[in-house]
């Protein structure tokens, strides 16, 4: 078996409803309130993202219009975590730089759906009805703004990144895997720069639906999900990580903003009692190793009942302070393991953990200097993922 | 004693199971019987009525019972199917208990018409139908079981339920080549002394009316719609666009050591995977080439061989006027003036272009070429196009001595992927 490599976290792109950039982000931690619209998507709860000037990462209008929200909200974390890292536009490198994305699928044109759920019932056939209907009501393009492995190819064509594109789906899990792939490579030494990321619009119905066809969507008012775990309150966000291995950084005199430790993937078998709690507590174990010096949890639960009950319970346990990523902005589907490894390797590289959030009664204050963070992202439905990033001085 | 690392000195990679299902059939055998006769898969299109459509025909899998599926349940029958034949024939691990991980490639999956259309039933709306409505529904009503149909994980879910693959399994799309993605995912984690064994799957049955509307609209489809079996023309002069089809590859991948260790047959070896990512534009290809060319040199690269070492090239030709043009193009450069004469082949044109499952299928097809001596024939080549002179193994099966197989697939999105795969390690 080769020697691993350490794998170093040079970039972070980060936008969500606290804001964008780590500056604004860490402000937004410290200040202790999260953003929820609980009117707009009525009855249910959503964290909406900040306002975004676009133009600033995706300057041509004519990107922007062939991409749908999530897709421009992934783009344009990915720049920020390439001016983070301090390689954009640099083409070398770009060319060389194998990219993870983790996706699901995009919008559909509710007007169309709606229009032709309107008239169908009532049509002698409505099969042909509905073939008439999309043929010539359904935008040409918006079939690119839905496929997963669009977001990838936006970032390639917007930002150049093209050393390698691959695009994992699997909700929860996919963004656990996207960065655990693009880190293992790395820590094999067969990739040495890495962007791995995801992003979310939680501003739509059609998401909304699927999670409310089983009863899983987060009803207003907001309240916290490891003491209340009563639905999933969804966040628009998007997060990027540029990996790299310490060679190949310290080559372009870039600095770590932290390091990933590890990250690892499991599957427990739900249907078994404290089948979650078992592995999660495992998986932690195996992060914690043999000290809890300087150590918190960031939990991106999902808050959907089962499993953000077994999370809370093996966070408990641990007795290790505890906050809750998803309170802060929400729950971002496949992008929530990047946004809380972001927000983790943030709280690591300022040396402390931000405060307790008032009504989450697992978050205790926690003054001492914070040396690592482990990320806990237990799938709403399937998939348990634990990452642990550390403080480099 | 033979050396169980490549000349790079990582764990060399062995294919000892593989499954196959087309519109042409089930199984390896029954696709082979029929891609080496030059049979076509592609027929009219049965499953939903072709009123005002522009393309009528399909190379859908027709032939499994059951009927008012979903793309995700006939996508996780095909990919069950497929896994089935792969892991009996490995004869790896035991019944539920695949010794490694899942890599799992699936297509785009959503709520579809039909139960979009039992909400807006459901919800009874008195004005407009909107979203709101089928919110409202869904909460009144008992459909959790549509929750997890249409998540993109649950396909590969329940195959590592079935399977007893270990961990949580990856799904993964980089669109028409997530077939190679899937090797390429499996090939990398032995390598890396991960795991002995992985499962690679790549699985599309997702043939609905709206796909074919969406690939419609983008101009991608052939309207060669009188006479179904001729229509997929890759590399003729008169290629006018893909035929969308189903179907689903599997292959279990294992070190060479663990393999021989175990007695089993080693059925091929994938030596090499490349790919490089294209940043011109979301459907086309850059004009250059230069992506492709990466990839494919990459491969050759990553098998530390070199292009001359290359017999036969199972193209990813799916009968654009773009893609066999631009894959000509990149050829051309990475195998100079010998690409006139390696022969090379689309399986596309038989079983048409099953999209997220095609670099699987066409692994599993490029393996048996290998192990069978014969290749089998780019279908419908009628009129040549002079722009791209290739030995494509026009109309007929040819008997060659195949070592060494190159398979390329290109997608959407600026994906590249090529594999490089040989007979029995040496």
């Amino acid at each position: 078996m080769s020697k691993r490599r350490d794998v170093w976290i040079t970039g972070i792109g980060l936008v969500s409803s606290l804001g964008e950039g780590l500056e604004a982000h860490w402000a937004a931690l410290n200040q202790g309130q999260p953003v929820v619209d609980e009117t707009g998507f009525s009855p249910y709860v959503v964290h909406p993202l900040a306002k975004i000037n676009f133009d600033s990462q995706i300057p041509k209008k004519g990107d922007q219009r062939q991409m749908e929200p999530w897709q421009r909200i992934g783009t344009y974390a990915a720049g920020l975590a390439l001016d983070s890292a301090g390689i954009k536009g640099d083409k070398e490198i770009l060319g060389a730089t194998d990219m993870v994305v983790a996706a699901g699928g995009g919008e559909r044109d509710q007007t169309v759906d709606g229009a032709i759920l309107t008239e169908i019932e009532k049509q002698p056939k409505p099969d042909v009805f509905l073939n008439e209907q999309l043929q010539s009501n359904l935008r040409p393009t918006l079939f690119l703004a839905q496929l997963s492995n669009l977001l990838a190819g936006n970032i390639s064509i917007v930002h150049g990144v093209t050393g390698s594109s691959r695009t994992f789906m699997g909700e929860e899990s996919s963004g656990t895997d996207a960065v655990r792939i693009g880190f293992s490579r790395i820590a094999a030494g067969t990739s040495e720069i890495a962007l791995v990321g995801g992003a979310y619009n939680a501003e739509r119905r059609d998401m909304l639906l699927l999670y409310a066809l089983k009863h899983l969507a987060k009803a207003a008012p907001w309240s916290p999900v490891l003491r209340d775990a009563n639905g999933v309150p969804t966040g628009s966000a998007g997060a990027f990580l540029v990996l790299e291995s310490p060679e190949h950084a310290r080559a372009r005199g870039a600095k770590p903003i932290a390091k990933l430790s590890g990250i690892w993937s499991e599957r427990a078998r739900r249907g078994e009692d404290g089948a979650i709690e078992a592995t999660l507590a495992t998986m932690i174990a195996g992060a914690l190793g043999d000290t809890t010096d300087g150590t918190a949890i960031l939990s991106a639960a999902s808050g959907a009942p089962q499993p953000t009950k077994a999370e809370a319970v093996v966070l408990e346990r641990s007795g290790l302070p505890v906050r809750s990523v998803t309170d802060r902005v929400g729950h971002g589907l496949e992008a929530q393991m990047p946004v809380a490894l972001a927000i983790a390797a943030l709280s690591v590289s300022e040396g402390r953990l931000f405060p307790p959030l008032a009504g989450e009664t697992l978050e205790k204050p926690f003054d001492g200097p914070l040396k690592r963070a482990i990320v806990t992202g237990v799938g709403h439905w399937r998939g348990e993922g634990v990452a642990l990033v550390e403080r480099i001085d | 004693m033979a050396s169980y690392t490549d000349k790079a000195g990582r764990p060399i990679v062995v294919v000892t199971g593989m499954g196959l299902v087309t519109s042409l059939g089930q199984g390896k055998e029954d696709n082979w019987a029929k891609l080496t006769a030059g049979k076509s898969g592609i027929h009219r299109i049965t499953r939903f009525p072709l009123d005002s459509l522009r393309t009528t025909i399909a190379g859908t899998v027709d032939f499994l019972s059951d009927s008012g599926r979903t793309a995700p349940d006939l996508s996780e029958q095909l990919a069950q199917l497929a896994a089935d034949e792969a892991i009996a024939q490995s004869g790896i691990g035991s019944k539920g208990n695949f010794p490694g991980p899942l890599f799992c490639a699936v297509p785009p999956i959503e709520i579809e018409w039909p139960q979009r259309r039992i909400l807006a039933q459901e919800a009874a709306a008195n004005a407009a139908v909107t979203y709101d409505d089928l919110l409202r529904a869904a909460e009144t009503h008992d459909h959790g079981a549509w929750h997890e149909r249409f998540l993109y994980g649950s396909i590969a879910d329940h195959l590592a339920d079935r399977f007893g693959t270990r961990g949580q399994p990856i799904s993964l799309s980089t669109a028409c080549a997530s077939g190679n993605t899937s090797i390429q995912l499996g090939v990398e984690a032995i390598r890396r002394g991960d795991c002995d064994a992985a499962l690679s799957i790549a699985t599309d049955g997702s043939v609905t009316a709206e796909a074919l509307i969406r690939f419609s609209l983008l101009s991608a489809l052939s309207t060669n719609n009188e006479n179904p079996a001729a229509a997929s023309r890759p590399f003729s002069k008169n290629r006018d666009g893909f035929i969308i089809a189903e179907g689903a590859g599997a292959l279990v991948l294992e070190s060479l050591e663990h393999a021989v260790a175990r007695g089993a047959k080693i059925l091929g070896v994938i030596e090499g995977v490349g790919e490089m990512a294209d940043s011109f534009h979301r459907t086309r290809s850059s004009p250059d080439a230069k992506p492709v060319i990466g990839c494919m040199r990459a491969a050759l690269a990553d098998a530390g061989v070199s292009p001359d070492e290359i017999d036969y090239i199972n193209a990813h030709g799916t009968s654009t006027p773009e893609n066999d043009r631009m894959e000509f193009t990149g050829m051309s450069a990475v195998f100079g003036e010998r690409i006139g004469s390696i022969p090379l082949s689309s399986n596309k044109s038989m079983i048409g272009h099953t999209l997220t499952a095609a670099g699987a299928i066409e692994a599993v097809v490029s393996v048996l070429t290998i192990q069978n001596g014969r290749i089998p024939p780019t279908i419908n080549y009628e009129t040549p196009d002079p722009a791209i002179p290739l030995d494509v193994v026009p109309n007929v099966a040819r008997d060659a001595q195949v070592n060494r197989v190159m398979s390329n697939s290109f997608g959407f999105g600026g994906q590249n992927v090529c594999v490089i795969m040989t007979g029995e390690p040496a």
